[in-house]
Parts: structure tokens; C-alpha cells; sequence
């Protein structure tokens, strides 16, 4: 019988026991690369091929085209009202949560993951039916001349619902590893709790909360399913980047899609890139503990 | 790893407790309560048998086989291929190895309107992978096979993430053990590592099945709109569209049951990998 390589001193041919042999090693490296070349790399590549294709002059053509502009601004707008919201709600949530005990928290928390689970086309529906025209509010914001489906507020209100979950998720799990002694000690030391939060708790969880915030806004800008419900779809109107897109694939141009496409993308890819820095920042932070 | 240390609100000096959970509570009935219950109350005002005609009819059931058949076999394709990509890049040091850990993420990032456009366009007919599978008589996009793809994208960081830490985690001593105690490399895989590692990647699975039941926009773009690549979020759009809203949300409901279901055993499966995850 052979004896085991832990055994025997000095690794045979430079691998110890927990490790396969080179020719698993590569084999295992090659399959896993080409799952990811084919499901990450080449749709990566090909929107801004495809974008490109027309050439750059048509595809600045199309992203200064006037309906282009207009759906860049409404997709801003609505990311900037849902986006501090939900931060303000991630925050709150994620103190109630951590830091104190209750009963009910168990449902709390299945009813903040629920979005991720509800589609958001479903999410979409509920808010026509809450305030559509024969809705349960619909005949109060008739009245009042708030217009709220197939308007932009209708739209925001789809998008909190989809990405609201991002930020309390990212927090809760940060604070209650960190416990309450860091906020107990800062009271006992006379701070008041506005302080306590502001100066010690706020600061310990901030790279997981900029980590929420830019994958809530990510998710904010990019969301489809429950917006296309909420909106008019009329171009230059009421039409998100995500919508123009679907509009766009009826032109006659083939590229313009892909150029509205390529700026989306750009949108996930600077996202990707601030979520790596702030995951190398907070590793270097934790390591001398 | 949480506090075993119990937490009790009486002697909890901290402030806020009240207008937080307050606050939390009044944003979660606004965004999440009210509009479940104005959905239960739309469909219950229908009489009983039109709604169990409208949430169950053939147009349904076809669309909600189709969303559970497609969203399992990605899921299916993400536990093997995700479980083999997340432990390639815990296990293996490669050129590209931290260039593929953030691509992990992208499906994650991009907007689904985007997934879907580029997917479609890259397995279509004269796309770059859609030309190699039509020389094998396989249509990619604007086929069912192409909602699973859309899916199998949308839901791929959803394994690779959950089973990341944990391998990261796992205590070599323990194959170190089995390989002294004469165990080859497989076979430590099989009984000591593979049993660790099952109750993360059902997780994944669940997850990223989850993801793919609600999915809408990338599938939208692949499916070509076509009768037989229909799949339930489609179906309430294109009632929605009809101003047929009753017919929308006898299809929405059987979705929101099954949101629920998933989301009961997602937790109960959470609960019980991270029995595994003590140290």
C-alpha cells in the first residue's frame, strides 16, 4: 500500500494531499473558463460590438438623439427619488433589526427579502391596481389631479418596490456582527444617540453601506419588468433607458439598440469596478484585526 | 458570526428603536402590504370559478410549466457550472483568476433589458455562438432553449456567490484527515467535502430559481414573443396589455403563491446551511 503524501515529509511532485493533480487542476480551470466566456465574456463584448457596429458617429448619433436625452434624464430622476429612500429605509430597518430584539423580526426580514422573489412584473401590477383608475386610491388621485400611473411617480414607485431589500440586506448583517457594545460604550460616555449613531455606528458599516447603495442604484437604473408596466411608453416622454431599449429594437437601425445598450452596460461595469475597490478598501481595513 | 450574547429591549440603552421600526414598518406597508392585499382583494371579488378558470386555463398552465421547466434546468446548469466556477477561483490561482471573480458579478450589474438584447443577438442565428449551434441543428434564441440561457445568465452569480464564502471557510485539516487516513483526492471530494459544501449549493439553487420564476426583462428580448416560449411574468404583461386586468391577476396570484413557497424554503433552507457554516 502506498503511503499517504501527508506522511511522507518533503510533497511529492510539489503538491500536497489536498490538492488535485495539475492536469484535474487545468481541466476543472478550462471548463469553468469557457461556462464564463460564454455566459459572461461574449455578452459583455457583444453589446458594445454590436453598438460599434454602426460605427462611433452613429452611435453618438443615437445617444444625443432627443427621445435618448429625455429617457437619460427620467432614468436619473427616478434612481434619484428611489435611491435615498430606500437608503433611509435600509438604515432604519437595519437598526431596528441588529441592534434590538423583538418579536415579529422573523417576518420582518421574509417580508424585506420578499422582492427578490416577487416578480417585478407582478410588483408592476400591484401598483396599477393600488392606483389605477379603478384602483383602491385611483378615484382620490383622480380627484386631486395626481397623476400617477403611466407617469413617472408610478414609475419611482415600481422601482422602490424592486430595490428596496438592496441596502437593509447589505446592513444587517454588518451590524449585528459588530453588536451594541461600540454604541453602549459612546452613551455611557455621555454621547447622545444622534452622536453615537453619526460618530460610531455609521462609520464602522460605511463600506457596506456605499456597497448597497451602488448595487440599489445599479438595479434602480437598470429595472425593467415593473417599470414597463408603470409607464406610458410614450418616447421622450415617459420612456427609462431599460425602455428605450425595447423601443430602439423596432427601428429600423440595428445598432441603435446597442448603442442605448452600451451606456446601460457602462453603467454595470462602473458599478463592478466601485464594488472591487470597496472590497479591497474594506479588506485592508479589517486585516490587522 | 452573530452574538450568542441575548439581546433583550429592556436593557437595551440604545435609542431610535421605535421610529425605526416604526419607519420600517410603515415603508414595508406602503411598498409590500397594501399592495399584496389590494391584489388579494382584486382577486377574491372575482367569483370563485372564474378565477380558478383564469388562473388555470390551458394559455396558464402551458406558461407556468415553462417558467418552472426553464427557471429549474438553469438553476440546474448554475449549481453544476457556478459550484465548478466558485471553486476554480477559490482553489486555483490562474492568470484572469481575479478578472473572472468581478465578471461574477455582472449579470448581477447589467440591466436584464441589456442581458436579454445582447444574449439574443449573440445566440440568434448569425450571432457568434448562435451560428456554432445552428451547424448542430440547434436554435438558440427565439426558442425555449433560449429562456434558459437568458435565465441561466440572469441567475448565475446567485450560486457562485452563495458557495464562495464557505468554501473560503472550509477547514483544510479535515481533507488533510482523510488524505492520512488513505483517502484519494475523489473520493475526500465525495465524503468529506461534497456533504459540507450540499446545503450552500441548494441554496444557490433555490436562489437562483427564485430569480429566474420573476424573470421578465432579458427573457422578453430571447423568447421572440412566440406562443410556445411564454412564460408566466410574460403572460400577465400580455393580459395587462389586453386590458384584460382580471386575466393578469389570476396569473399574478398563482406567481405570488409560488413567490411565497420559495421564499419559506429559502429561509428554512438558509437555517440549515448555517448549521454547517460553525466553525
Amino acid at each position: 500500500m502506498n503511503l499517504p503524501h501527508a506522511t511522507t515529509g518533503p510533497r511529492r511532485r510539489g503538491r500536497s494531499s489536498t490538492q488535485e493533480p495539475p492536469f484535474v487542476k487545468w481541466i476543472l480551470i478550462a471548463i469553468a473558463g469557457l461556462f464564463a466566456a460564454v455566459f459572461l465574456l461574449a455578452p459583455l463584448i457583444n453589446v458594445f460590438a454590436q453598438a460599434f457596429s454602426g460605427g462611433a458617429a452613429g452611435c453618438w448619433k443615437t445617444l444625443t438623439d432627443k427621445d435618448t436625452v429625455s429617457a437619460i434624464k427620467l432614468t436619473l430622476l427616478v434612481a434619484a427619488i428611489s435611491v435615498p429612500l430606500n437608503v433611509l429605509f435600509g438604515v432604519a430597518a437595519a437598526w431596528a433589526i441588529a441592534k434590538f430584539d423583538f418579536r415579529g423580526k422573523a417576518v420582518l426580514l421574509t417580508f424585506i427579502d420578499l422582492p427578490f422573489s416577487v416578480s417585478p412584473v407582478v410588483a408592476g401590477l400591484m401598483m396599477v391596481l393600488l392606483c389605477g383608475a379603478n384602483g383602491l386610491l385611483g378615484p382620490w388621485l383622480l380627484a386631486h389631479g395626481l397623476e400617477i400611473i403611466f407617469a413617472a411617480p408610478g414609475m419611482v414607485l415600481a422601482t422602490m418596490f424592486v430595490t428596496f431589500p438592496f441596502v437593509a440586506r447589505e446592513l444587517i448583517p454588518i451590524m449585528e456582527d459588530q453588536g451594541r457594545e461600540q454604541e453602549e460604550a459612546a452613551l455611557t460616555l455621555g454621547a447622545s444617540g444622534w452622536q453615537t449613531f453619526w460618530h460610531v455606528s455609521l462609520p464602522s458599516v460605511k463600506w457596506g453601506l456605499f456597497y448597497g447603495v451602488i448595487l440599489c442604484n445599479a438595479r434602480a437604473m437598470g429595472e425593467y419588468g415593473a417599470v414597463f408596466l408603470l409607464s406610458s411608453r410614450i418616447p421622450g416622454k415617459t420612456d427609462t433607458l431599460p425602455l428605450l431599449v425595447m423601443q430602439l429594437l423596432q427601428s429600423m437601425n440595428p445598432a441603435a439598440p446597442f448603442a442605448v445598450a452600451a451606456l446601460l452596460a457602462l453603467l454595470a461595469l462602473v458599478t463592478l469596478g466601485i464594488k472591487t475597490y470597496l472590497e479591497w478598501k474594506s479588506r485592508g481595513e479589517q486585516a490587522p484585526v | 458570526m452573530r452574538r450568542e450574547q441575548p439581546i433583550s429591549t429592556k436593557s437595551n440603552p440604545l435609542p431610535g428603536f421605535g421610529i425605526t421600526l416604526g419607519f420600517t414598518v410603515l415603508y414595508l406597508s406602503v411598498l409590500v402590504l397594501i399592495p399584496i392585499a389590494v391584489l388579494s382583494l382584486k382577486a377574491l371579488s372575482l367569483s370563485w370559478p372564474d378565477l380558478w378558470h383564469l388562473a388555470t386555463n390551458a394559455r396558464a398552465l402551458a406558461a407556468y410549466r415553462l417558467s418552472l421547466g426553464a427557471s429549474f434546468l438553469a438553476a440546474l446548469l448554475n449549481a453544476a457550472f457556478g459550484s465548478l466556477l466558485a471553486w476554480v477561483l477559490v482553489r486555483y490561482r490562474f492568470p484572469g483568476r481575479r478578472l473572472l471573480d468581478g465578471l461574477v458579478d455582472f449579470p448581477f450589474a447589467l440591466p436584464t433589458a441589456v442581458a436579454g438584447l445582447t444574449l439574443a443577438n449573440l445566440f440568434s442565428g448569425n450571432g457568434w455562438l448562435g451560428r456554432v449551434l445552428v451547424t448542430m441543428g440547434i436554435q438558440g434564441a427565439y426558442s425555449r432553449l433560449g429562456v434558459v440561457l437568458a435565465l441561466t445568465f440572469v441567475g448565475l452569480p446567485f450560486s457562485v456567490r452563495t458557495l464562495q464564502p464557505l468554501l473560503e471557510n472550509l477547514d483544510k485539516a479535515v481533507e488533510e484527515a482523510a488524505a492520512i487516513l488513505g483517502a484519494g483526492r475523489l473520493r475526500t471530494f465525495w465524503s468529506v467535502i461534497a456533504p459540507a459544501l450540499l446545503p450552500a449549493v441548494l441554496t444557490g439553487f433555490g436562489l437562483a430559481f427564485a430569480r429566474g420564476l420573476g424573470e421578465y426583462g432579458s427573457v422578453v428580448f430571447i423568447s421572440g414573443n412566440l406562443s410556445n416560449t411564454e412564460i408566466a411574468p410574460s403572460l400577465v404583461v400580455a393580459h395587462f396589455e389586453n386590458g384584460d386586468y382580471a386575466g393578469a391577476i389570476g396569473v399574478a396570484l398563482v406567481l405570488m403563491v409560488f413567490s411565497f413557497v420559495l421564499l419559506f424554503t429559502l429561509n428554512w433552507l438558509q437555517g440549515w446551511s448555517s448549521k454547517f457554516q460553525r466553525p
